[in-house]
C-alpha cells in the first residue's frame, strides 16, 4: 500500500499512543514487578537514600498479614456469590425477554438502566434504603428502620441491622451481594439477549416439532447454544468481581465497613490502594501481582471448564 | 415400525391435550410477564426511592412509617445539595476533565487505529498483539507505578494527572480499528490515485464513516470521567480538582449521626441526572458500544 | 392418518407500512390427504407451498380454515401436541449434540405413559438410524457430516417418534444432483416401509413427479390442480400447470379455434369438435409431435440433438410463444433430409395437445376422435 520509505509516517501516527503507553503502561508493568521483588521497598525511605535487596519478602509480608486473608475472603465470597446469582438471573431475564413481544423494548431499556449509573452515587441510595436512623440496637430509639426493613416487616419478618453500627458480617455481605448483582445485571442481560437473538430460530421450531417440554428447551437447547456467551459473562464477571472496590465504597464509604468495624469489607484492590499513601510500594506491588496471579488462574480455570462445557 | 406408531399416537387423548394446552399457554405467558415486571420493579426501585426521598422533608424522611409519595415536595433539598456538596465546582471540574480527556483520547485513538488498519510498517502485527495483551492486566497493577510517576513529574493535584495517564485505551483502539477495516480498501486506493494525502483521507472519509463508533467511544469515555473515583481520590482530592463522584462521597461520608438524607439523595439525583439524559437520547450508541465489548472475548 | 385441509387460508400483513396491502400466501386450500400416501406440494417460490406445510405443522397459524388429523380438529393445537415429524430445509440438527443424541432427543421428550426406558429408546434410535443407513455415524457431530448424511439424520430424527404425519420442507434442495436422485428414491422407500402419511414441498417438478402418489400444484397461494403425477401431466387443468410440469417443457403457441378447427398461426392442425370459437394458447408436449411429410404444421428446423434412443429436433414456428419449438421423436425416423430441406412438418397427437383460453388460460376441452 504505502511504500516502505514512508514507514516513518506510520510511526508518526502511532507516536502519541506509543509514548503514553510506554510511560503509563509498559513502564508500570516492569516497575511493578521490580518493586515487588525489592524487599520492603518504600518510596520515602528510597528518597532518604536507603537501598533495597532483591527478595520475596514483600510477598511473604502480604501473605502473612491478617489483612490479606480478610480481603481475600471478602473478595472471593463476593465473587462466588454474585457471579452465579447475577448470571442465572440475567439468563432467566434474557430468556423471558426474548420470549415476549409487547413491552419487550421498554423492559429491555429498564433492565439496562443500572448500567448508566455512578456506582458510588447509587451505592449511597442502597445505603439509604438499608439504613436505620436512630440507635439500631435499642428498639425505642429507632426513628426509621429504612425502607427495606419496612418491607420485610410488612411481610411479617423482623427488621435487621444491615449496615449500621453493630451490624453483623453476613448482613453486610447480603447488602453488597444485592447491590453488586443489581449493578451487574445490565451488561449480562445485554450480552445474553444478543446471544439469544442470534440463535437460529429453526432450532426452536425443531424443538417444538419434537414436543420438547419448556424446561428441556431451556436446559438442552438454549443453554448449550448460548454457552459461549454464558462463558463470556462468567469470565468477565469473575475478573470484575476480583477487582470489586467502588461498590463497597458506595455503600459503606471509604472506611470499607460499618462504623464499629472499619475495613471489615475491604478487598484486595482496597488493600493495594491503602498501601499507596503510606508509600509502601513494594508491598502494594506484591499484592497487585498476587491479584493478577489469582485472576489469571481463575480465568484459566474458567476457560478450561468452558472448553469442556461450551459446545462450539 | 408402523404398528408401533399406531400404538404411540392413538394412545394420545387429543381432547385432554387441547384442554391442557389452553390452560398452560396463558399461564406461562402470565408467569413470564409477572417475573419480568417484578424484576423490573426491583431494578427501578432504587431510582424511585432516590427521587422521592430527595423531595421529602427531613422530618418526613425519618417517619417510622415511610411514605411512598412526598407529603410535601421540598425542592429546597436540591439547592441545599448544590451548596453542601459544592456541586457547581465539581460539575465544572468533571466537565473540564471529561471533555479534555475525551477529545484528546479520540484524536489518539483515531490516529492509532488508522495506522493499524491502513498503514504498512514493520512489526505491525506484533505491536498490535502486544497492545491487546495489555488488556488482560488489571488496571490496579499500573496504578502503583503511575502514582509514583506522577509525583516524579510533580503532577499531583492538577487536572493533567486526571487526563493524561488514561488517554490511550487499547479497547477503543481495537474497536475503531475493526470499524476502519470494514471500510473497503478500494476507497483508500482510489483516494491514493487521486493524490489525496493519508491524513486528508482519514479525516474526510474514514472518520465520517466510523462516526457511530466514535460517538459510542465519546459517550463511554465521558461516562468514565463522570464515574471515576479511585484515581482522583489518590492523586487530586483537593477542592480545586475534585471530581464529582469524590465530592459526592466526601460530602456525605457519615452514615450515622445527623445526616440530612433528603439533601444527600438530592445530590445523588443531580449527579445521576446527566447520565440518564445521555442514556435517554443516545441509548443505541451506548448499548451497541457495550454489546460490542461482548464480542471482543 | 389422513390429513384434511378445509378452506385453509393464510394472509400475511404487508411488510411495507402502507396499510391494506396484504399478501395472501395461501388462499382457500381444500384437500383431503389420504392415509399412508406420499404427497408432493409443488410450485414456484412464493406459491404458498411452504406456508401450507408450516400450517400443517402448527408452526404457523392459519388466518382462517381448519386442519384435521383423522377426525380430530388440530387447528388450535400447538406444534408440540400434534405428533408430527418435520424435516427442515436446512435440517436444523442441534449442533451441540451427536447424531445419536439428536435422534434420541424426541424420544426423551415423551412424558407420562408414552415414556420409554433407556434401552427401548436406544433400540428405537438405532432402528431409525438403520432405516436411513447411518448407524456408523451415531457418535459424530452434525458439523462432521456431509449434506446428504445430515439430511438422513434429520429424517431419522423426524421418524424416530413414529409421527402421525411426516413433513419435509424442500428436503433435497441442499444436495448435489447425484445425491438428490439417490435420496429421493430413499425417501420413497422409507415412506413405503413406514406407511406414514408424508407431505413434502418442492419446487422441482421432476422430483415431485418421480416419487409422489399425488401432487398438488400451487401458484400464488391458489391450488391449481391435484392428482396423481401422470394424470396431472396428461391432463393439465390450465396453462400454468401444463407449463410447470414436464422436461423438456411444453411448447406453447398462439392460435385460435374456428368452426371446430384448431389453428396454430396459419396452420390448421386438428379438429377440435365441441370447442367454441375463441383465441387460444396451444400447448404441445415435445413427445406430441409426429414427423409427417404431409403434416399440417410447418416448422423450420434449426438444430438436431441426438439423445440415444430419441432425437430432439429444435425448430422455429412463427406462432410459437417461445423462440424454440422442441420435439422429441424416435431416432429411427430419418430427419436428416428435413434438416437439409429447411422445413419439417408434423401432425400433432391429440392427447398430447392441450388448448387453453387466451384470457383465462383455463383448459378448453374438445372431443378426441
Amino acid at each position: 500500500m504505502v511504500e516502505s520509505k514512508h514507514q516513518w509516517k506510520a510511526w508518526l501516527y502511532l507516536a502519541p499512543a506509543i509514548v503514553l503507553l510506554l510511560v503509563f503502561t509498559v513502564w508500570p508493568i516492569i516497575n511493578t514487578v521490580r518493586l515487588a521483588f525489592l524487599d520492603g521497598y518504600n518510596s520515602l525511605a528510597n528518597v532518604g537514600g536507603q537501598t533495597f535487596t532483591f527478595g520475596v519478602k514483600n510477598f511473604l509480608d502480604v501473605v502473612n498479614s491478617t489483612d490479606f486473608f480478610k480481603c481475600l475472603k471478602n473478595t472471593m465470597l463476593l465473587c462466588v456469590l454474585t457471579v452465579p446469582i447475577s448470571t442465572l438471573l440475567a439468563l432467566l431475564i434474557a430468556v423471558a425477554l426474548n420470549s415476549i413481544k409487547p413491552l419487550q423494548k421498554v423492559l429491555q431499556t429498564i433492565f439496562f438502566l443500572p448500567y448508566v449509573t455512578n456506582s458510588i452515587a447509587i451505592g449511597m441510595v442502597f445505603a439509604a434504603m438499608f439504613n436505620i436512623i436512630g440507635t439500631p440496637h435499642i428498639e425505642r430509639l429507632i426513628q426509621s428502620k429504612g425502607i427495606v426493613n419496612n418491607i420485610i416487616e410488612a411481610f411479617g419478618g423482623t427488621h435487621i441491622n444491615w449496615i449500621n453500627q453493630g451490624s453483623e458480617y453476613w448482613a453486610n455481605i447480603v447488602v453488597m451481594v444485592f447491590y453488586i448483582v443489581w449493578n451487574a445485571l445490565p451488561f449480562k442481560i445485554l450480552v445474553l439477549l444478543g446471544g439469544l437473538q442470534s440463535i437460529n430460530k429453526q432450532y426452536y421450531d425443531a424443538a417444538k416439532v419434537d414436543s420438547t417440554p419448556r424446561w428441556r428447551v431451556f436446559s438442552k437447547i438454549t443453554v448449550p447454544l448460548l454457552s459461549p456467551m454464558i462463558a463470556y459473562v462468567v469470565i468477565t464477571g469473575f475478573i470484575g468481581g476480583f477487582k470489586e472496590y467502588t461498590s463497597i465504597v458506595g455503600v459503606f464509604g471509604a472506611k470499607m465497613g460499618p462504623a464499629h468495624d472499619p475495613g471489615r469489607l475491604n478487598t484486595i484492590v482496597g488493600m493495594i490502594y491503602d498501601a499507596l499513601p503510606q508509600s509502601n510500594y513494594g508491598y502494594a506491588s506484591a499484592a497487585a501481582l498476587i491479584l493478577f496471579g489469582i485472576i489469571f488462574v481463575v480465568t484459566m480455570i474458567n476457560m478450561q471448564v468452558s472448553k469442556k462445557r461450551v459446545h462450539y | 415400525m408402523s404398528e408401533n406408531k399406531m400404538k404411540v399416537m392413538n394412545a394420545r387423548d387429543m381432547g385432554r391435550v387441547r384442554a391442557l394446552q389452553s390452560i398452560t399457554k396463558p399461564l406461562v405467558i402470565a408467569g413470564t410477564y409477572a417475573f419480568l415486571l417484578l424484576m423490573a420493579l426491583i431494578v427501578l426501585f432504587p431510582f424511585y426511592w432516590m427521587i422521592i426521598s430527595s423531595l421529602k422533608s427531613l422530618a418526613e424522611y425519618k417517619m417510622s412509617v415511610p411514605t411512598f409519595w412526598p407529603l410535601q415536595i421540598v425542592l429546597q433539598n436540591y439547592l441545599d445539595a448544590f451548596t453542601t456538596a459544592k456541586l457547581g465546582r465539581l460539575f465544572l471540574n468533571t466537565a473540564y476533565v471529561g471533555l479534555m480527556s475525551t477529545l484528546l483520547s479520540l484524536v489518539i485513538t483515531v490516529l492509532t487505529a488508522f495506522a493499524f488498519a491502513r498503514l504498512e510498517f514493520k512489526g505491525k502485527n506484533a505491536l498490535f498483539a502486544a497492545l491487546l495483551a495489555t488488556m488482560m492486566i488489571p488496571g490496579e497493577l499500573f496504578t502503583i507505578t503511575n502514582y509514583q510517576t506522577i509525583y516524579i513529574f510533580g503532577w499531583q493535584k492538577t487536572f493533567t494527572v486526571l487526563i493524561v495517564p488514561f488517554l490511550v485505551s487499547v479497547f477503543y483502539i481495537y474497536l475503531l480499528r475493526q470499524n476502519f477495516l470494514q471500510i473497503p480498501n478500494e476507497l483508500y486506493l482510489a483516494a491514493k490515485v487521486d493524490g489525496t494525502s493519508d491524513f486528508k483521507y482519514l479525516w474526510k472519509v474514514m472518520v465520517p464513516l466510523a462516526l457511530p463508533t466514535l460517538i459510542s467511544i465519546t459517550i463511554l469515555k465521558m461516562m468514565g470521567a463522570w464515574n471515576s473515583y479511585v484515581w482522583p481520590r489518590l492523586v487530586a482530592n483537593d477542592d480545586a480538582h475534585a471530581m464529582i463522584t469524590n465530592g459526592l462521597r466526601n460530602a456525605f461520608t457519615d452514615t450515622s449521626g445527623n445526616v440530612n438524607y433528603p439533601v444527600q439523595m438530592a445530590a445523588v439525583a443531580i449527579v445521576s441526572a446527566p447520565l440518564f439524559l445521555v442514556f435517554i437520547f443516545l441509548r443505541k450508541y451506548i448499548m451497541s458500544g457495550v454489546s460490542r465489548s461482548g464480542i471482543k472475548g | 392418518m389422513k390429513v384434511v385441509l378445509k378452506n385453509l387460508t393464510k394472509i400475511f400483513p404487508s411488510r411495507s407500512k402502507k396499510a391494506g396491502e396484504e399478501v395472501v400466501a395461501v388462499n382457500n386450500f381444500n384437500f383431503e390427504i389420504p392415509d399412508g400416501k406420499l404427497i408432493g406440494l409443488l410450485g414456484p417460490s412464493g406459491c404458498g407451498k411452504s406456508t401450507t406445510l408450516y400450517m400443517i405443522s402448527g408452526l404457523q397459524k392459519p388466518s382462517s380454515g381448519q386442519i384435521f388429523f383423522g377426525e380430530e380438529d388440530v387447528t388450535e393445537l400447538s406444534t408440540e401436541n400434534r405428533g408430527i415429524g418435520l424435516v427442515f430445509q436446512n435440517y436444523a440438527l442441534y449442533p451441540h449434540m451427536t447424531v445419536k443424541q439428536n435422534i434420541l432427543f424426541p424420544l426423551q421428550n415423551l412424558r407420562g405413559k408414552d415414556k420409554m426406558s433407556k434401552e427401548a429408546m436406544l433400540e428405537r434410535a438405532y432402528e431409525a438410524a438403520r432405516l436411513v443407513q447411518i448407524e456408523e455415524l451415531m457418535e459424530r457431530k452434525p458439523s462432521e457430516l456431509s449434506g446428504g448424511q445430515q439430511q438422513r439424520v434429520a429424517i431419522a430424527r423426524a421418524l424416530v417418534k413414529m409421527p402421525q404425519v411426516l413433513l419435509l420442507d424442500e428436503p433435497l434442495s441442499n444436495l448435489d444432483a447425484r445425491l438428490r436422485l439417490q435420496t429421493r428414491e430413499e425417501i420413497r422407500r422409507i415412506q413405503k416401509e413406514t406407511k406414514i402419511t408424508t407431505i413434502f414441498v418442492t419446487h422441482d417438478q421432476e422430483e415431485a413427479m418421480s416419487i409422489s402418489d399425488m401432487i398438488v400444484v400451487m401458484k400464488l397461494g391458489v391450488v391449481q390442480q391435484i392428482g396423481a403425477p401422470q394424470d396431472v401431466y396428461d391432463n393439465p387443468a390450465n396453462l400454468f400447470v401444463a407449463k410447470f410440469l414436464g422436461t423438456p417443457p411444453i411448447n406453447v403457441f398462439e392460435g385460435c379455434v374456428k368452426e371446430g378447427k384448431l389453428y396454430i398461426g396459419d396452420d390448421c392442425v386438428m379438429d377440435v369438435a365441441g370447442a367454441e370459437d375463441q383465441e387460444v394458447y396451444v400447448g404441445v408436449r415435445p413427445e406430441g409431435f409426429v414427423v409427417d411429410e404431409n403434416g399440417p404444421m410447418h416448422c423450420v428446423p434449426t438444430n438436431l440433438e441426438v439423445m440415444g434412443r430419441d432425437v430432439s429436433v429444435v425448430a422455429t414456428h412463427a406462432a410459437s410463444v417461445n423462440p424454440q419449438v422442441r420435439s422429441i421423436i424416435n431416432s429411427d425416423i430419418n430427419v436428416r433430409s428435413c434438416m437439409e430441406s429447411g422445413e419439417i412438418r408434423y401432425t400433432l397427437k391429440s392427447h398430447k395437445t392441450f388448448v387453453f383460453n387466451k384470457e383465462t388460460e383455463e383448459r378448453v376441452y374438445f372431443e378426441v376422435k
